[in-house]
């Protein structure tokens, strides 16, 4: 395998809004090249973890090496990276194009153009890459392969006539994408004789072979027992093992040389040393300068994540480390709250982003967690000039010693059809959005644009785009920057203490309803107890809204004979076990999951 | 010799009450003869096996044991006066349906030896009746209350219900006033559990609930309601002579009933008959629930669980003939002996903790009686520990307190 001609490689990947059958392309165009036979095909090959399967979403992006012999008679090594399609993941797909010369970009024959369609469009062409339209879904009743070809001509700008028109579902004209990606997608450039210059675009530590290095190789050669150097890090190590990906596997090779997508393993003992996007280099022939990497993408959004059993700390530690290792953009540190004890004030790149962390901490290392509310960094100006970028609303500075406050916004797309767009423009408004331009796609679809304080995007607007939209609303969005906006701490008091991990930073237009709904929310899930609990939602010292939780007057087992009594220790068992899932805050003890349900304050 | 208390499991009714979850059913004739004549056969069986033990109560639950036959009913109690050593004085309980009962049957307890009748009432009222799914009137049973004073009993239960759907206070206490009037010898007074599985939990479900979150309810009294009900029907009972002596239990003096003390104080019993539990050698254990498994003869076979027990001692618990063998550890029996005996009014005796247990109750409980005290919930004077009235109210909150940590918790 040493020799590979550079001009039978093709890099690439698939593009797609969400739903419009990226993954199954992705196991099809495996299928027909013949890595596996669909015997031996599990659904959605490249969505290996279980998490990932069950959401039907890509959030990892994948690579495969596979081999296709062209009608030309040669044959062709394709690398296909599958890439995430949520607009949480931008970062990742962005990584994922830093290794491509290509990328296929999948419509859906029935729904067209979407808004993250043109979100993933504009990153690729920001890579340089060629973009070659797919249209996906044409054995749909609802299929229209001519009116969605007219719409990438005339929103895109590219040339759509020749774009296959597949069913990756049936497997119909998969030929003729493997054809045009031959044809159309061109081979990579670079010298196998210059300097070494791999791309890092991700990482993950095996615990036997360490930390394994997934790059592209832009320029040079490596092989085992070429000496490596980090160029950022400045770390570098002797190459133990290279090769490329096989359908959920590492296999070995001789060498990596220019054009080509592989793994290094090296003598790394430390995960840091590797940072994604970094470029390796040979110590002993090192290039003048790195690659450009590509845009770092910074969290947007913060919450507190604290592991229920408080001696767990240490493990939530190591899984949040473990895990930043192939996810540059979950940040960590520690903080401590009154209410929870010790834990990690963590950064994502928004709401689904935590939610897969939280999920992926619980199931893959078994850790019982407490979060907090989510919230973004807010900037405070102090009247001494000085400026604090806060992402803990614990941490807000005394009211005097403020002089104003800033949030960040985002530029919003929302693509919506004709009849929605009433409803779409008052939930903007609603959650305090600019408007900015409205542009016809087509006679019945339009492109909103509004600029959106991202504190109100980051709970439940996609949601809600969704139900008022009947599901036809499509949404991406981008930072904008910041803006001066009229923002206050609301504090949660419950039996007149006040519980640090339940206080947020909130519009002040705002915050009575937020209030009101918090105390509602709470009331349910705190339990009663033997004395009357007041819960109160306050701005500084002024009260806004308040609950009780009633004291408990009557909790009897009226009846116990012989034959019950293995069943009401049962009963006594389990409230002696609810009460120990509960945090005491002063002598109320206040169930986990209270601290979480704040999350979905959203009616219905 | 020691002590012992056997139940016996009736598991017929002629219809099942619309709150019922426990193990009964309608049979036909034919079914319930089969029956009885399994009973006679595990009681051949496993008879042998206590004979350390003198039965000091037997106790005939069900279902409606008065279904059965006075033939029936006799042969049983024949077949256990004649295989355990029953004690002269012990207390025989059956209970009775309104609308079961004749003249002959009861002629033919009392020759079998039944010395005690516990009636099911429930309600005075009629439409309440109709509404949760008796089957009999208030006539009838004062009709079946009179042929059993007639023939001769002296010792008479009679089984009310409050906070039923719908019930105000002042309908509870015209039940309770209809029953004081008949001066039975002992009362037991409860408060109406929802259970789930019942046609009750499907209608009633959702407002039980409510009232655990303390929020208006549609058809159930509300807590404060049910409260005063049960408030009301201590010191009425009270002024008639009749003293609460557990949670729903009221008689006169003397004549509490002993076979119920036994479950709360830890006595050993042997439960025969469908489902039936018994707790013997500090393990628990308890029948198939399944009739055609019965039918067929798959009761308990005691030798073979006793020996188990031996075995399994100061270990795991284990399953073994038709279920689960729940051994009780020295921390479980403790617990027991507290969330058992503090259901009596009477209380916990520090001295018998420290008898059965070898450890002061001091040493084990002593933080969680000071947290509780302080709350107002126990009280504790000359040797005894036992709950206040607000102590009762609250006292499945008071009673999982006595629960202990299995492993040594970490300090928070």
């Amino acid at each position: 395998m040493s020799a590979i001609d550079q001009n039978k490689i093709r890099n690439f990947c698939i593009i797609a809004h969400i739903d419009h059958g990226k993954s199954t392309l992705a196991d099809r165009i495996i299928e027909k090249t013949g890595l596996l036979t669909s015997r031996e095909m599990q659904a959605q090959v490249l969505d290996n973890m279980e998490l990932e399967r069950e959401r039907g979403i890509t959030i990892k992006a994948q690579t495969v090496r596979i081999v296709y012999k062209a009608k030309d008679g040669e044959e062709y090594i394709f690398n296909l990276i599958d890439t995430p399609g949520h607009v949480d993941f931008n970062y990742e797909v962005s990584r994922s194009l830093a290794a491509c010369d290509g990328a296929i970009l999948v419509v859906d024959a029935a729904q067209g153009i979407e808004a993250q369609t043109l979100a993933n469009v504009y990153l690729a062409l920001d890579h340089d890459l060629d973009v070659l339209p797919v249209i996906n879904k044409i054995d749909l009743p609802s299929a229209e392969p001519e009116r969605v070809m007219e719409e990438i001509e005339d929103v895109i700008g590219l040339e759509a006539q020749e774009a296959p028109q597949i069913s990756a579902k049936t497997g119909l004209n998969i030929e003729e994408v493997l054809e045009q990606i031959v044809e159309k997608i061109p081979a990579p450039q670079g010298s196998p004789d210059n300097p070494l210059k791999a791309l890092i675009f991700d990482s993950l530590y095996d615990s036997y072979k360490g930390v394994i290095v997934f790059c592209r190789i832009k320029e040079g050669r490596v092989k085992v027992g070429t000496t490596i150097q980090m160029m950022a890090t400045g770390a570098s190590a002797d190459v133990v093992e290279v090769g490329y990906f096989g359908a959920g596997q590492f296999i070995p090779c001789e060498e990596l040389s220019a054009g080509m997508v592989g793994y290094i393993t090296a003598s790394l003992k430390n995960v840091r040393d590797t940072q994604v996007g970094d470029t390796v280099t040979d110590a002993n022939r090192p290039a003048d300068e790195p690659l450009p990497g590509y845009k770092k993408v910074n969290p947007m959004v913060y919450c507190g994540m604290y592991p229920a059993d408080g001696a767990k700390y240490p493990d939530l530690r190591d899984a949040l480390e473990k895990l930043q290792l192939n996810d540059a953009a979950l940040q960590f540190e520690p903080e401590t709250s009154i209410a929870l004890g010790f834990g990690f004030r963590c950064g994502f790149l928004g709401l689904l982003h935590l939610e897969i962390i939280q999920e992926r901490l619980e199931r893959e290392y078994n850790l019982d967690l407490v979060t907090t509310a989510p919230g973004v960094i807010y900037k405070v100006h102090k009247t001494n000039g000085e400026v604090i970028e806060l992402t803990n609303p614990s941490n807000l500075p005394d009211g005097a010693e403020i002089e104003y406050m800033e949030e960040p916004v985002v530029s919003a797309e929302i693509m919506v059809t004709s009849e929605f767009i009433g409803a779409i423009m008052d939930l903007c408004q609603e959650r305090r959005g600019t408007y900015i331009s409205m542009e016809y796609m087509e006679e019945t679809r339009a492109l909103l644009k509004y600029d959106l304080p991202l504190n109100e995007i980051i709970y439940d607007f996609f949601d809600a785009l969704k139900s008022r939209s009947r599901g036809y609303a499509s949404f991406d969005y981008e930072m904008k920057g910041y803006a001066r906006s009229e923002l206050v701490k609301l504090d949660i008091l419950i039996n007149k203490e006040e519980v640090d991990a339940l206080s947020f930073i909130v519009h002040s237009g705002t915050a009575y309803e937020r209030g009101r709904k918090m105390c509602e929310k709470l009331k349910e899930e705190i339990p009663r107890h033997l004395f009357e609990i007041p819960i109160q939602a306050a701005v500084g010292s002024k009260v806004i809204a308040r609950e009780t939780v009633k004291a408990m007057r009557k909790d009897v087992l009226a009846k116990c004979y012989g034959g019950d009594i293995s069943r009401k220790r049962k009963l006594l068992e389990k409230q002696k076990e609810g009460k120990k899932r509960m945090r005491q805050i002063g002598n109320v003890e206040i169930p986990q999951k209270a601290f979480m349900s704040v999350l979905k304050l959203d009616d219905n | 010799m020691r002590e012992l208390e056997l139940y016996v499991h009736i598991p017929f009714c002629v219809k099942k009450c619309d709150y019922c979850d426990f193990l009964s059913m309608p049979a036909d004739e034919s079914v319930r003869r089969h029956y009885v004549g399994q009973l006679l056969e595990e009681i051949r069986q496993n008879a042998p096996v206590c004979k350390e033990y003198q039965v000091s109560s037997v106790f005939f639950g069900g279902g409606t044991p008065s279904l059965l036959s006075g033939g029936q009913t006799a042969e049983i109690m024949e077949e256990l006066q004649e295989r355990f050593q029953v004690r002269q004085n012990a207390e025989i309980t059956l209970e009775c349906n309104p609308g079961t009962l004749t003249r002959q049957k009861l002629a033919l307890y009392k020759t079998a030896g039944v010395n005690r009748l516990s009636l099911g009432l429930q309600s005075a009222d009629h439409r309440e009746l109709q509404k949760i799914g008796r089957i009999h009137t208030f006539e009838e049973f004062l009709e079946s209350f009179d042929l059993a004073r007639k023939a001769g009993f002296s010792n008479i239960n009679v089984d009310v219900m409050s906070a039923l759907p719908g019930q105000r206070t002042k309908d509870w206490l015209y039940t309770l006033k209809k029953v004081l009037e008949l001066r039975p010898e002992h009362i037991s007074a409860y408060s109406l559990i929802v259970e789930e599985g019942t046609p009750f939990y499907e209608r009633y479900g959702e407002d039980e609930l409510r009232r655990q979150r303390g929020e208006v309810c549609r058809d159930l009294p509300s807590e404060e309601t049910e409260r005063q009900m049960y408030e009301l029907t201590r010191e009425i009972l009270a002024d008639h002579g009749y003293l609460r002596y557990e949670i729903s239990n009221y008689a006169k003096p003397g004549r509490e009933c002993r076979h119920n003390i036994g479950y709360w104080q830890l006595t050993p019993y042997l439960g025969l008959g469908l489902g039936s539990s018994s707790y013997l050698e500090q393990a628990r254990f308890s029948n198939t629930r399944k009739l055609e498994e019965y039918l067929k003869g798959n009761w308990n076979d005691l030798a073979e669980i006793l020996e188990t027990v031996e075995r399994q001692k100061g270990r795991a618990d284990v399953s073994c003939g038709q279920g689960e063998l729940v051994m009780l550890d020295k921390r479980a029996q403790m617990e027991e002996f507290m969330f058992l005996g503090l259901r009596m009014t009477a209380g916990i005796a520090r001295k018998k903790f420290q008898k059965l247990f070898g450890v002061e109750l001091e040493g084990v409980y002593g933080e969680i009686l000071r947290k509780l005290q302080r709350q107002g919930l126990i009280e504790q004077s000359e040797g005894r520990v036992f709950l206040t009235e607000e102590g009762i109210s609250v006292s499945n909150y008071v009673l999982s307190e006595f629960l202990l940590e299995v492993e040594t918790s970490s300090s928070e």
